[in-house]
């Protein structure tokens, strides 16, 4: 049967249309690195990185506290959060029509889509007032409980990926349920879930609201996690509404940081999946 | 040692449908029984219910009995788990997991019982691998991924990985339905060899490989046992004009 000349020119339309969107979103991307590095990249240096701020109209000074503040509540963040979410993980995906599961699900769905200004609230509400601190532990935890639900929702869609010929296989072996959980299961999905994980890091490492409202920020090296402790998406922000041009431009040198962390992270998972699948012959 | 198993009057249902009727017949130690009829009639539901799969889904109903030599498989005290350490499965499509090389693949149904001495533990895998008759062919890469074989050595990787649990029974579900002829002669040639040692139960759409590999033969149709007798007598001398119609052809 010939095809109609109009089939042909809709179908071209709807390609060109199509193209020129995804075009669109990679140019974003593409202006925004741009702008951040065009003005970011005079700031950086090794001191840059290295260093502890300087008060106000003292040249140099440097962001280091602020890296390893970040560093340190991400770092609390993922070990409240990656046991958490990937255990839960595991109840969905042996229970998958358990009401308990779709309530879980319902719950980490509805947490992932709150403001993280609430969830800052929510710990500053249950952590600072009561301690009477502003904390590192507090950012932390603040950045673990907005984890959670993510690494959750994205760790049962990777276990999922473990078909049910090869867990059938397990079982037929005399395995338990706990035994293909863990020799089958966690390891075959190892991969999925270290992209789930590093996706969550990704998006924590931007966040502003929760750890202002819980770690606030400091102008010292962090020195135990019950003291308030500067990050980096803080130092953004509040240097880049500084009337200060050289506050300002640490800013964007900053931002450079940030954005070229979330972005390698990005990258690495994304060579991570086609690793995986590459290497089981998908 | 190799157990018959006997099923009597096993009935299955799927929530309101009943997909087995009042099935009994028994696999005799150390033969093969072939279980042939045309798709949907219960011969996979009828193999998965010996060695309990359908526990592991909600909404599977079975009753009436079933014996592996003398014991009970849906007794009370009967434990799935260790019940299917005695029955061996063996899948229509090969599924050696995907994470584990040739080696892990066969060490992991070793480890699951126990031993984990290492020189052990390799003498026991290419016992397993020779067993299977796939040593020959993976000696020299024992340790890439076990989905890199071809269809073929896949399941005789599958059966090598079955073997290392040292199950009482095989069952087998169309074991070379995706296996070109080649690879399904290799197959066929092990069944004969493991039969010795083993009982086996096989589902096959294939009457010329029922007729090749088995001693026994069951002709199922919508969920019931129409004839069940030796292999020679099912057939050439067909008792039922259905199990006639289905093997020449006729029907399925």
């Amino acid at each position: 049967m010939a095809s109609s000349p109009r089939r042909k020119i809709y179908g071209l339309l709807a390609e060109i249309v199509c193209g020129i969107f995804s075009a669109t979103s990679a140019f974003v991307l593409g202006l925004i690195l741009y702008f951040i590095a065009r003005r970011g990249l005079g700031a950086i240096s090794l001191t840059f990185l290295t260093s502890l701020p300087t008060p106000v109209g003292q040249a140099g000074g440097g962001i280091g506290n602020a890296l390893i503040g970040s560093a340190i509540m991400i770092g609390i963040g993922a070990l409240l959060a990656v046991p958490w979410g990937i255990t839960a993980a595991i109840f969905l995906d042996q229970h998958p029509h358990s009401r308990l599961a779709s309530l879980t699900r319902f719950a980490c769905r509805v947490l992932s889509g709150v403001p993280s200004l609430i969830i800052g609230l929510f710990v500053f509400t249950l952590l600072v007032l009561p301690t009477r601190t502003y904390s590192a532990l507090a950012g932390g935890i603040a950045l673990g409980v907005m984890m959670t639900p993510l690494i959750t929702l994205s760790s049962e869609t990777m276990l999922a990926t473990v078909s049910s010929n090869w867990r059938e296989a397990s079982y037929a072996l005399g395995a338990t349920k706990q035994q293909t959980v863990r020799m089958l299961i966690l390891p075959t999905a190892a991969g999925g879930l270290t992209v789930g994980v590093m996706l969550a890091i990704a998006l924590a490492a931007g966040q502003t609201a929760p750890v202002l409202l819980t770690a606030l920020t400091s102008r010292f090296w962090l020195e135990n996690l019950a003291q308030p402790a500067a990050s980096l998406p803080v130092l953004i922000y509040t240097y880049g509404i500084s009337p200060f041009p050289d506050w300002q431009s640490q800013a964007w040198g900053a931002a450079l940081v940030l954005v070229t962390i979330v972005l390698v992270l990005n990258i690495v998972s994304q060579a991570l999946v086609s690793f995986g699948n590459r290497k089981k012959g998908m | 040692m190799a157990q018959s198993v006997s099923l009597r009057n096993l009935s299955v249902s799927f929530g309101r449908q009943q997909v087995l009727h009042n099935v009994s017949l028994t696999a005799r130690a150390a033969e093969v029984t072939a279980l042939i009829g045309p798709s949907g009639c219960g011969k996979t539901t009828l193999l998965r219910s010996i060695n309990r799969m359908h526990d592991l889904y909600s909404g599977a109903k079975v009753s009436g009995q079933i014996l592996l030599g003398e014991e009970s498989v849906y007794a009370k005290q009967t434990d799935p788990v260790e019940l299917r350490r005695r029955i061996g499965m063996i899948f229509q499509k090969p599924n050696p997991f995907p994470h584990l090389s040739i080696f892990e693949n066969v060490a992991l149904g070793i480890r699951l019982h126990g031993t984990t001495a290492k020189t052990a533990l390799a003498d026991q895998v290419e016992a397993c691998l020779r067993r299977a008759s796939l040593w020959d062919e993976v000696k020299d890469r024992l340790h890439t991924l076990g989905t890199s074989l071809s269809g073929g050595q896949q399941q005789r990787l599958c059966i090598a990985r079955a073997l290392a649990v040292n199950p009482q029974v095989f069952l087998m579900d169309e074991p070379c339905a995706s296996l070109d002829p080649i690879s399904t002669m290799h197959v066929e040639e092990l069944l004969a060899e493991l039969s010795r040692e083993y009982t086996i139960i096989i589902v096959t759409h294939n009457m010329q490989q029922a007729a090749r590999v088995s001693q026994q033969a069951a002709f199922v149709l919508n969920g019931e046992l129409i004839e069940f007798g030796t292999t020679k007598e099912l057939f050439l001398h067909p008792q039922d004009t259905r199990t006639e119609a289905y093997i020449t052809g006729r029907m399925g």
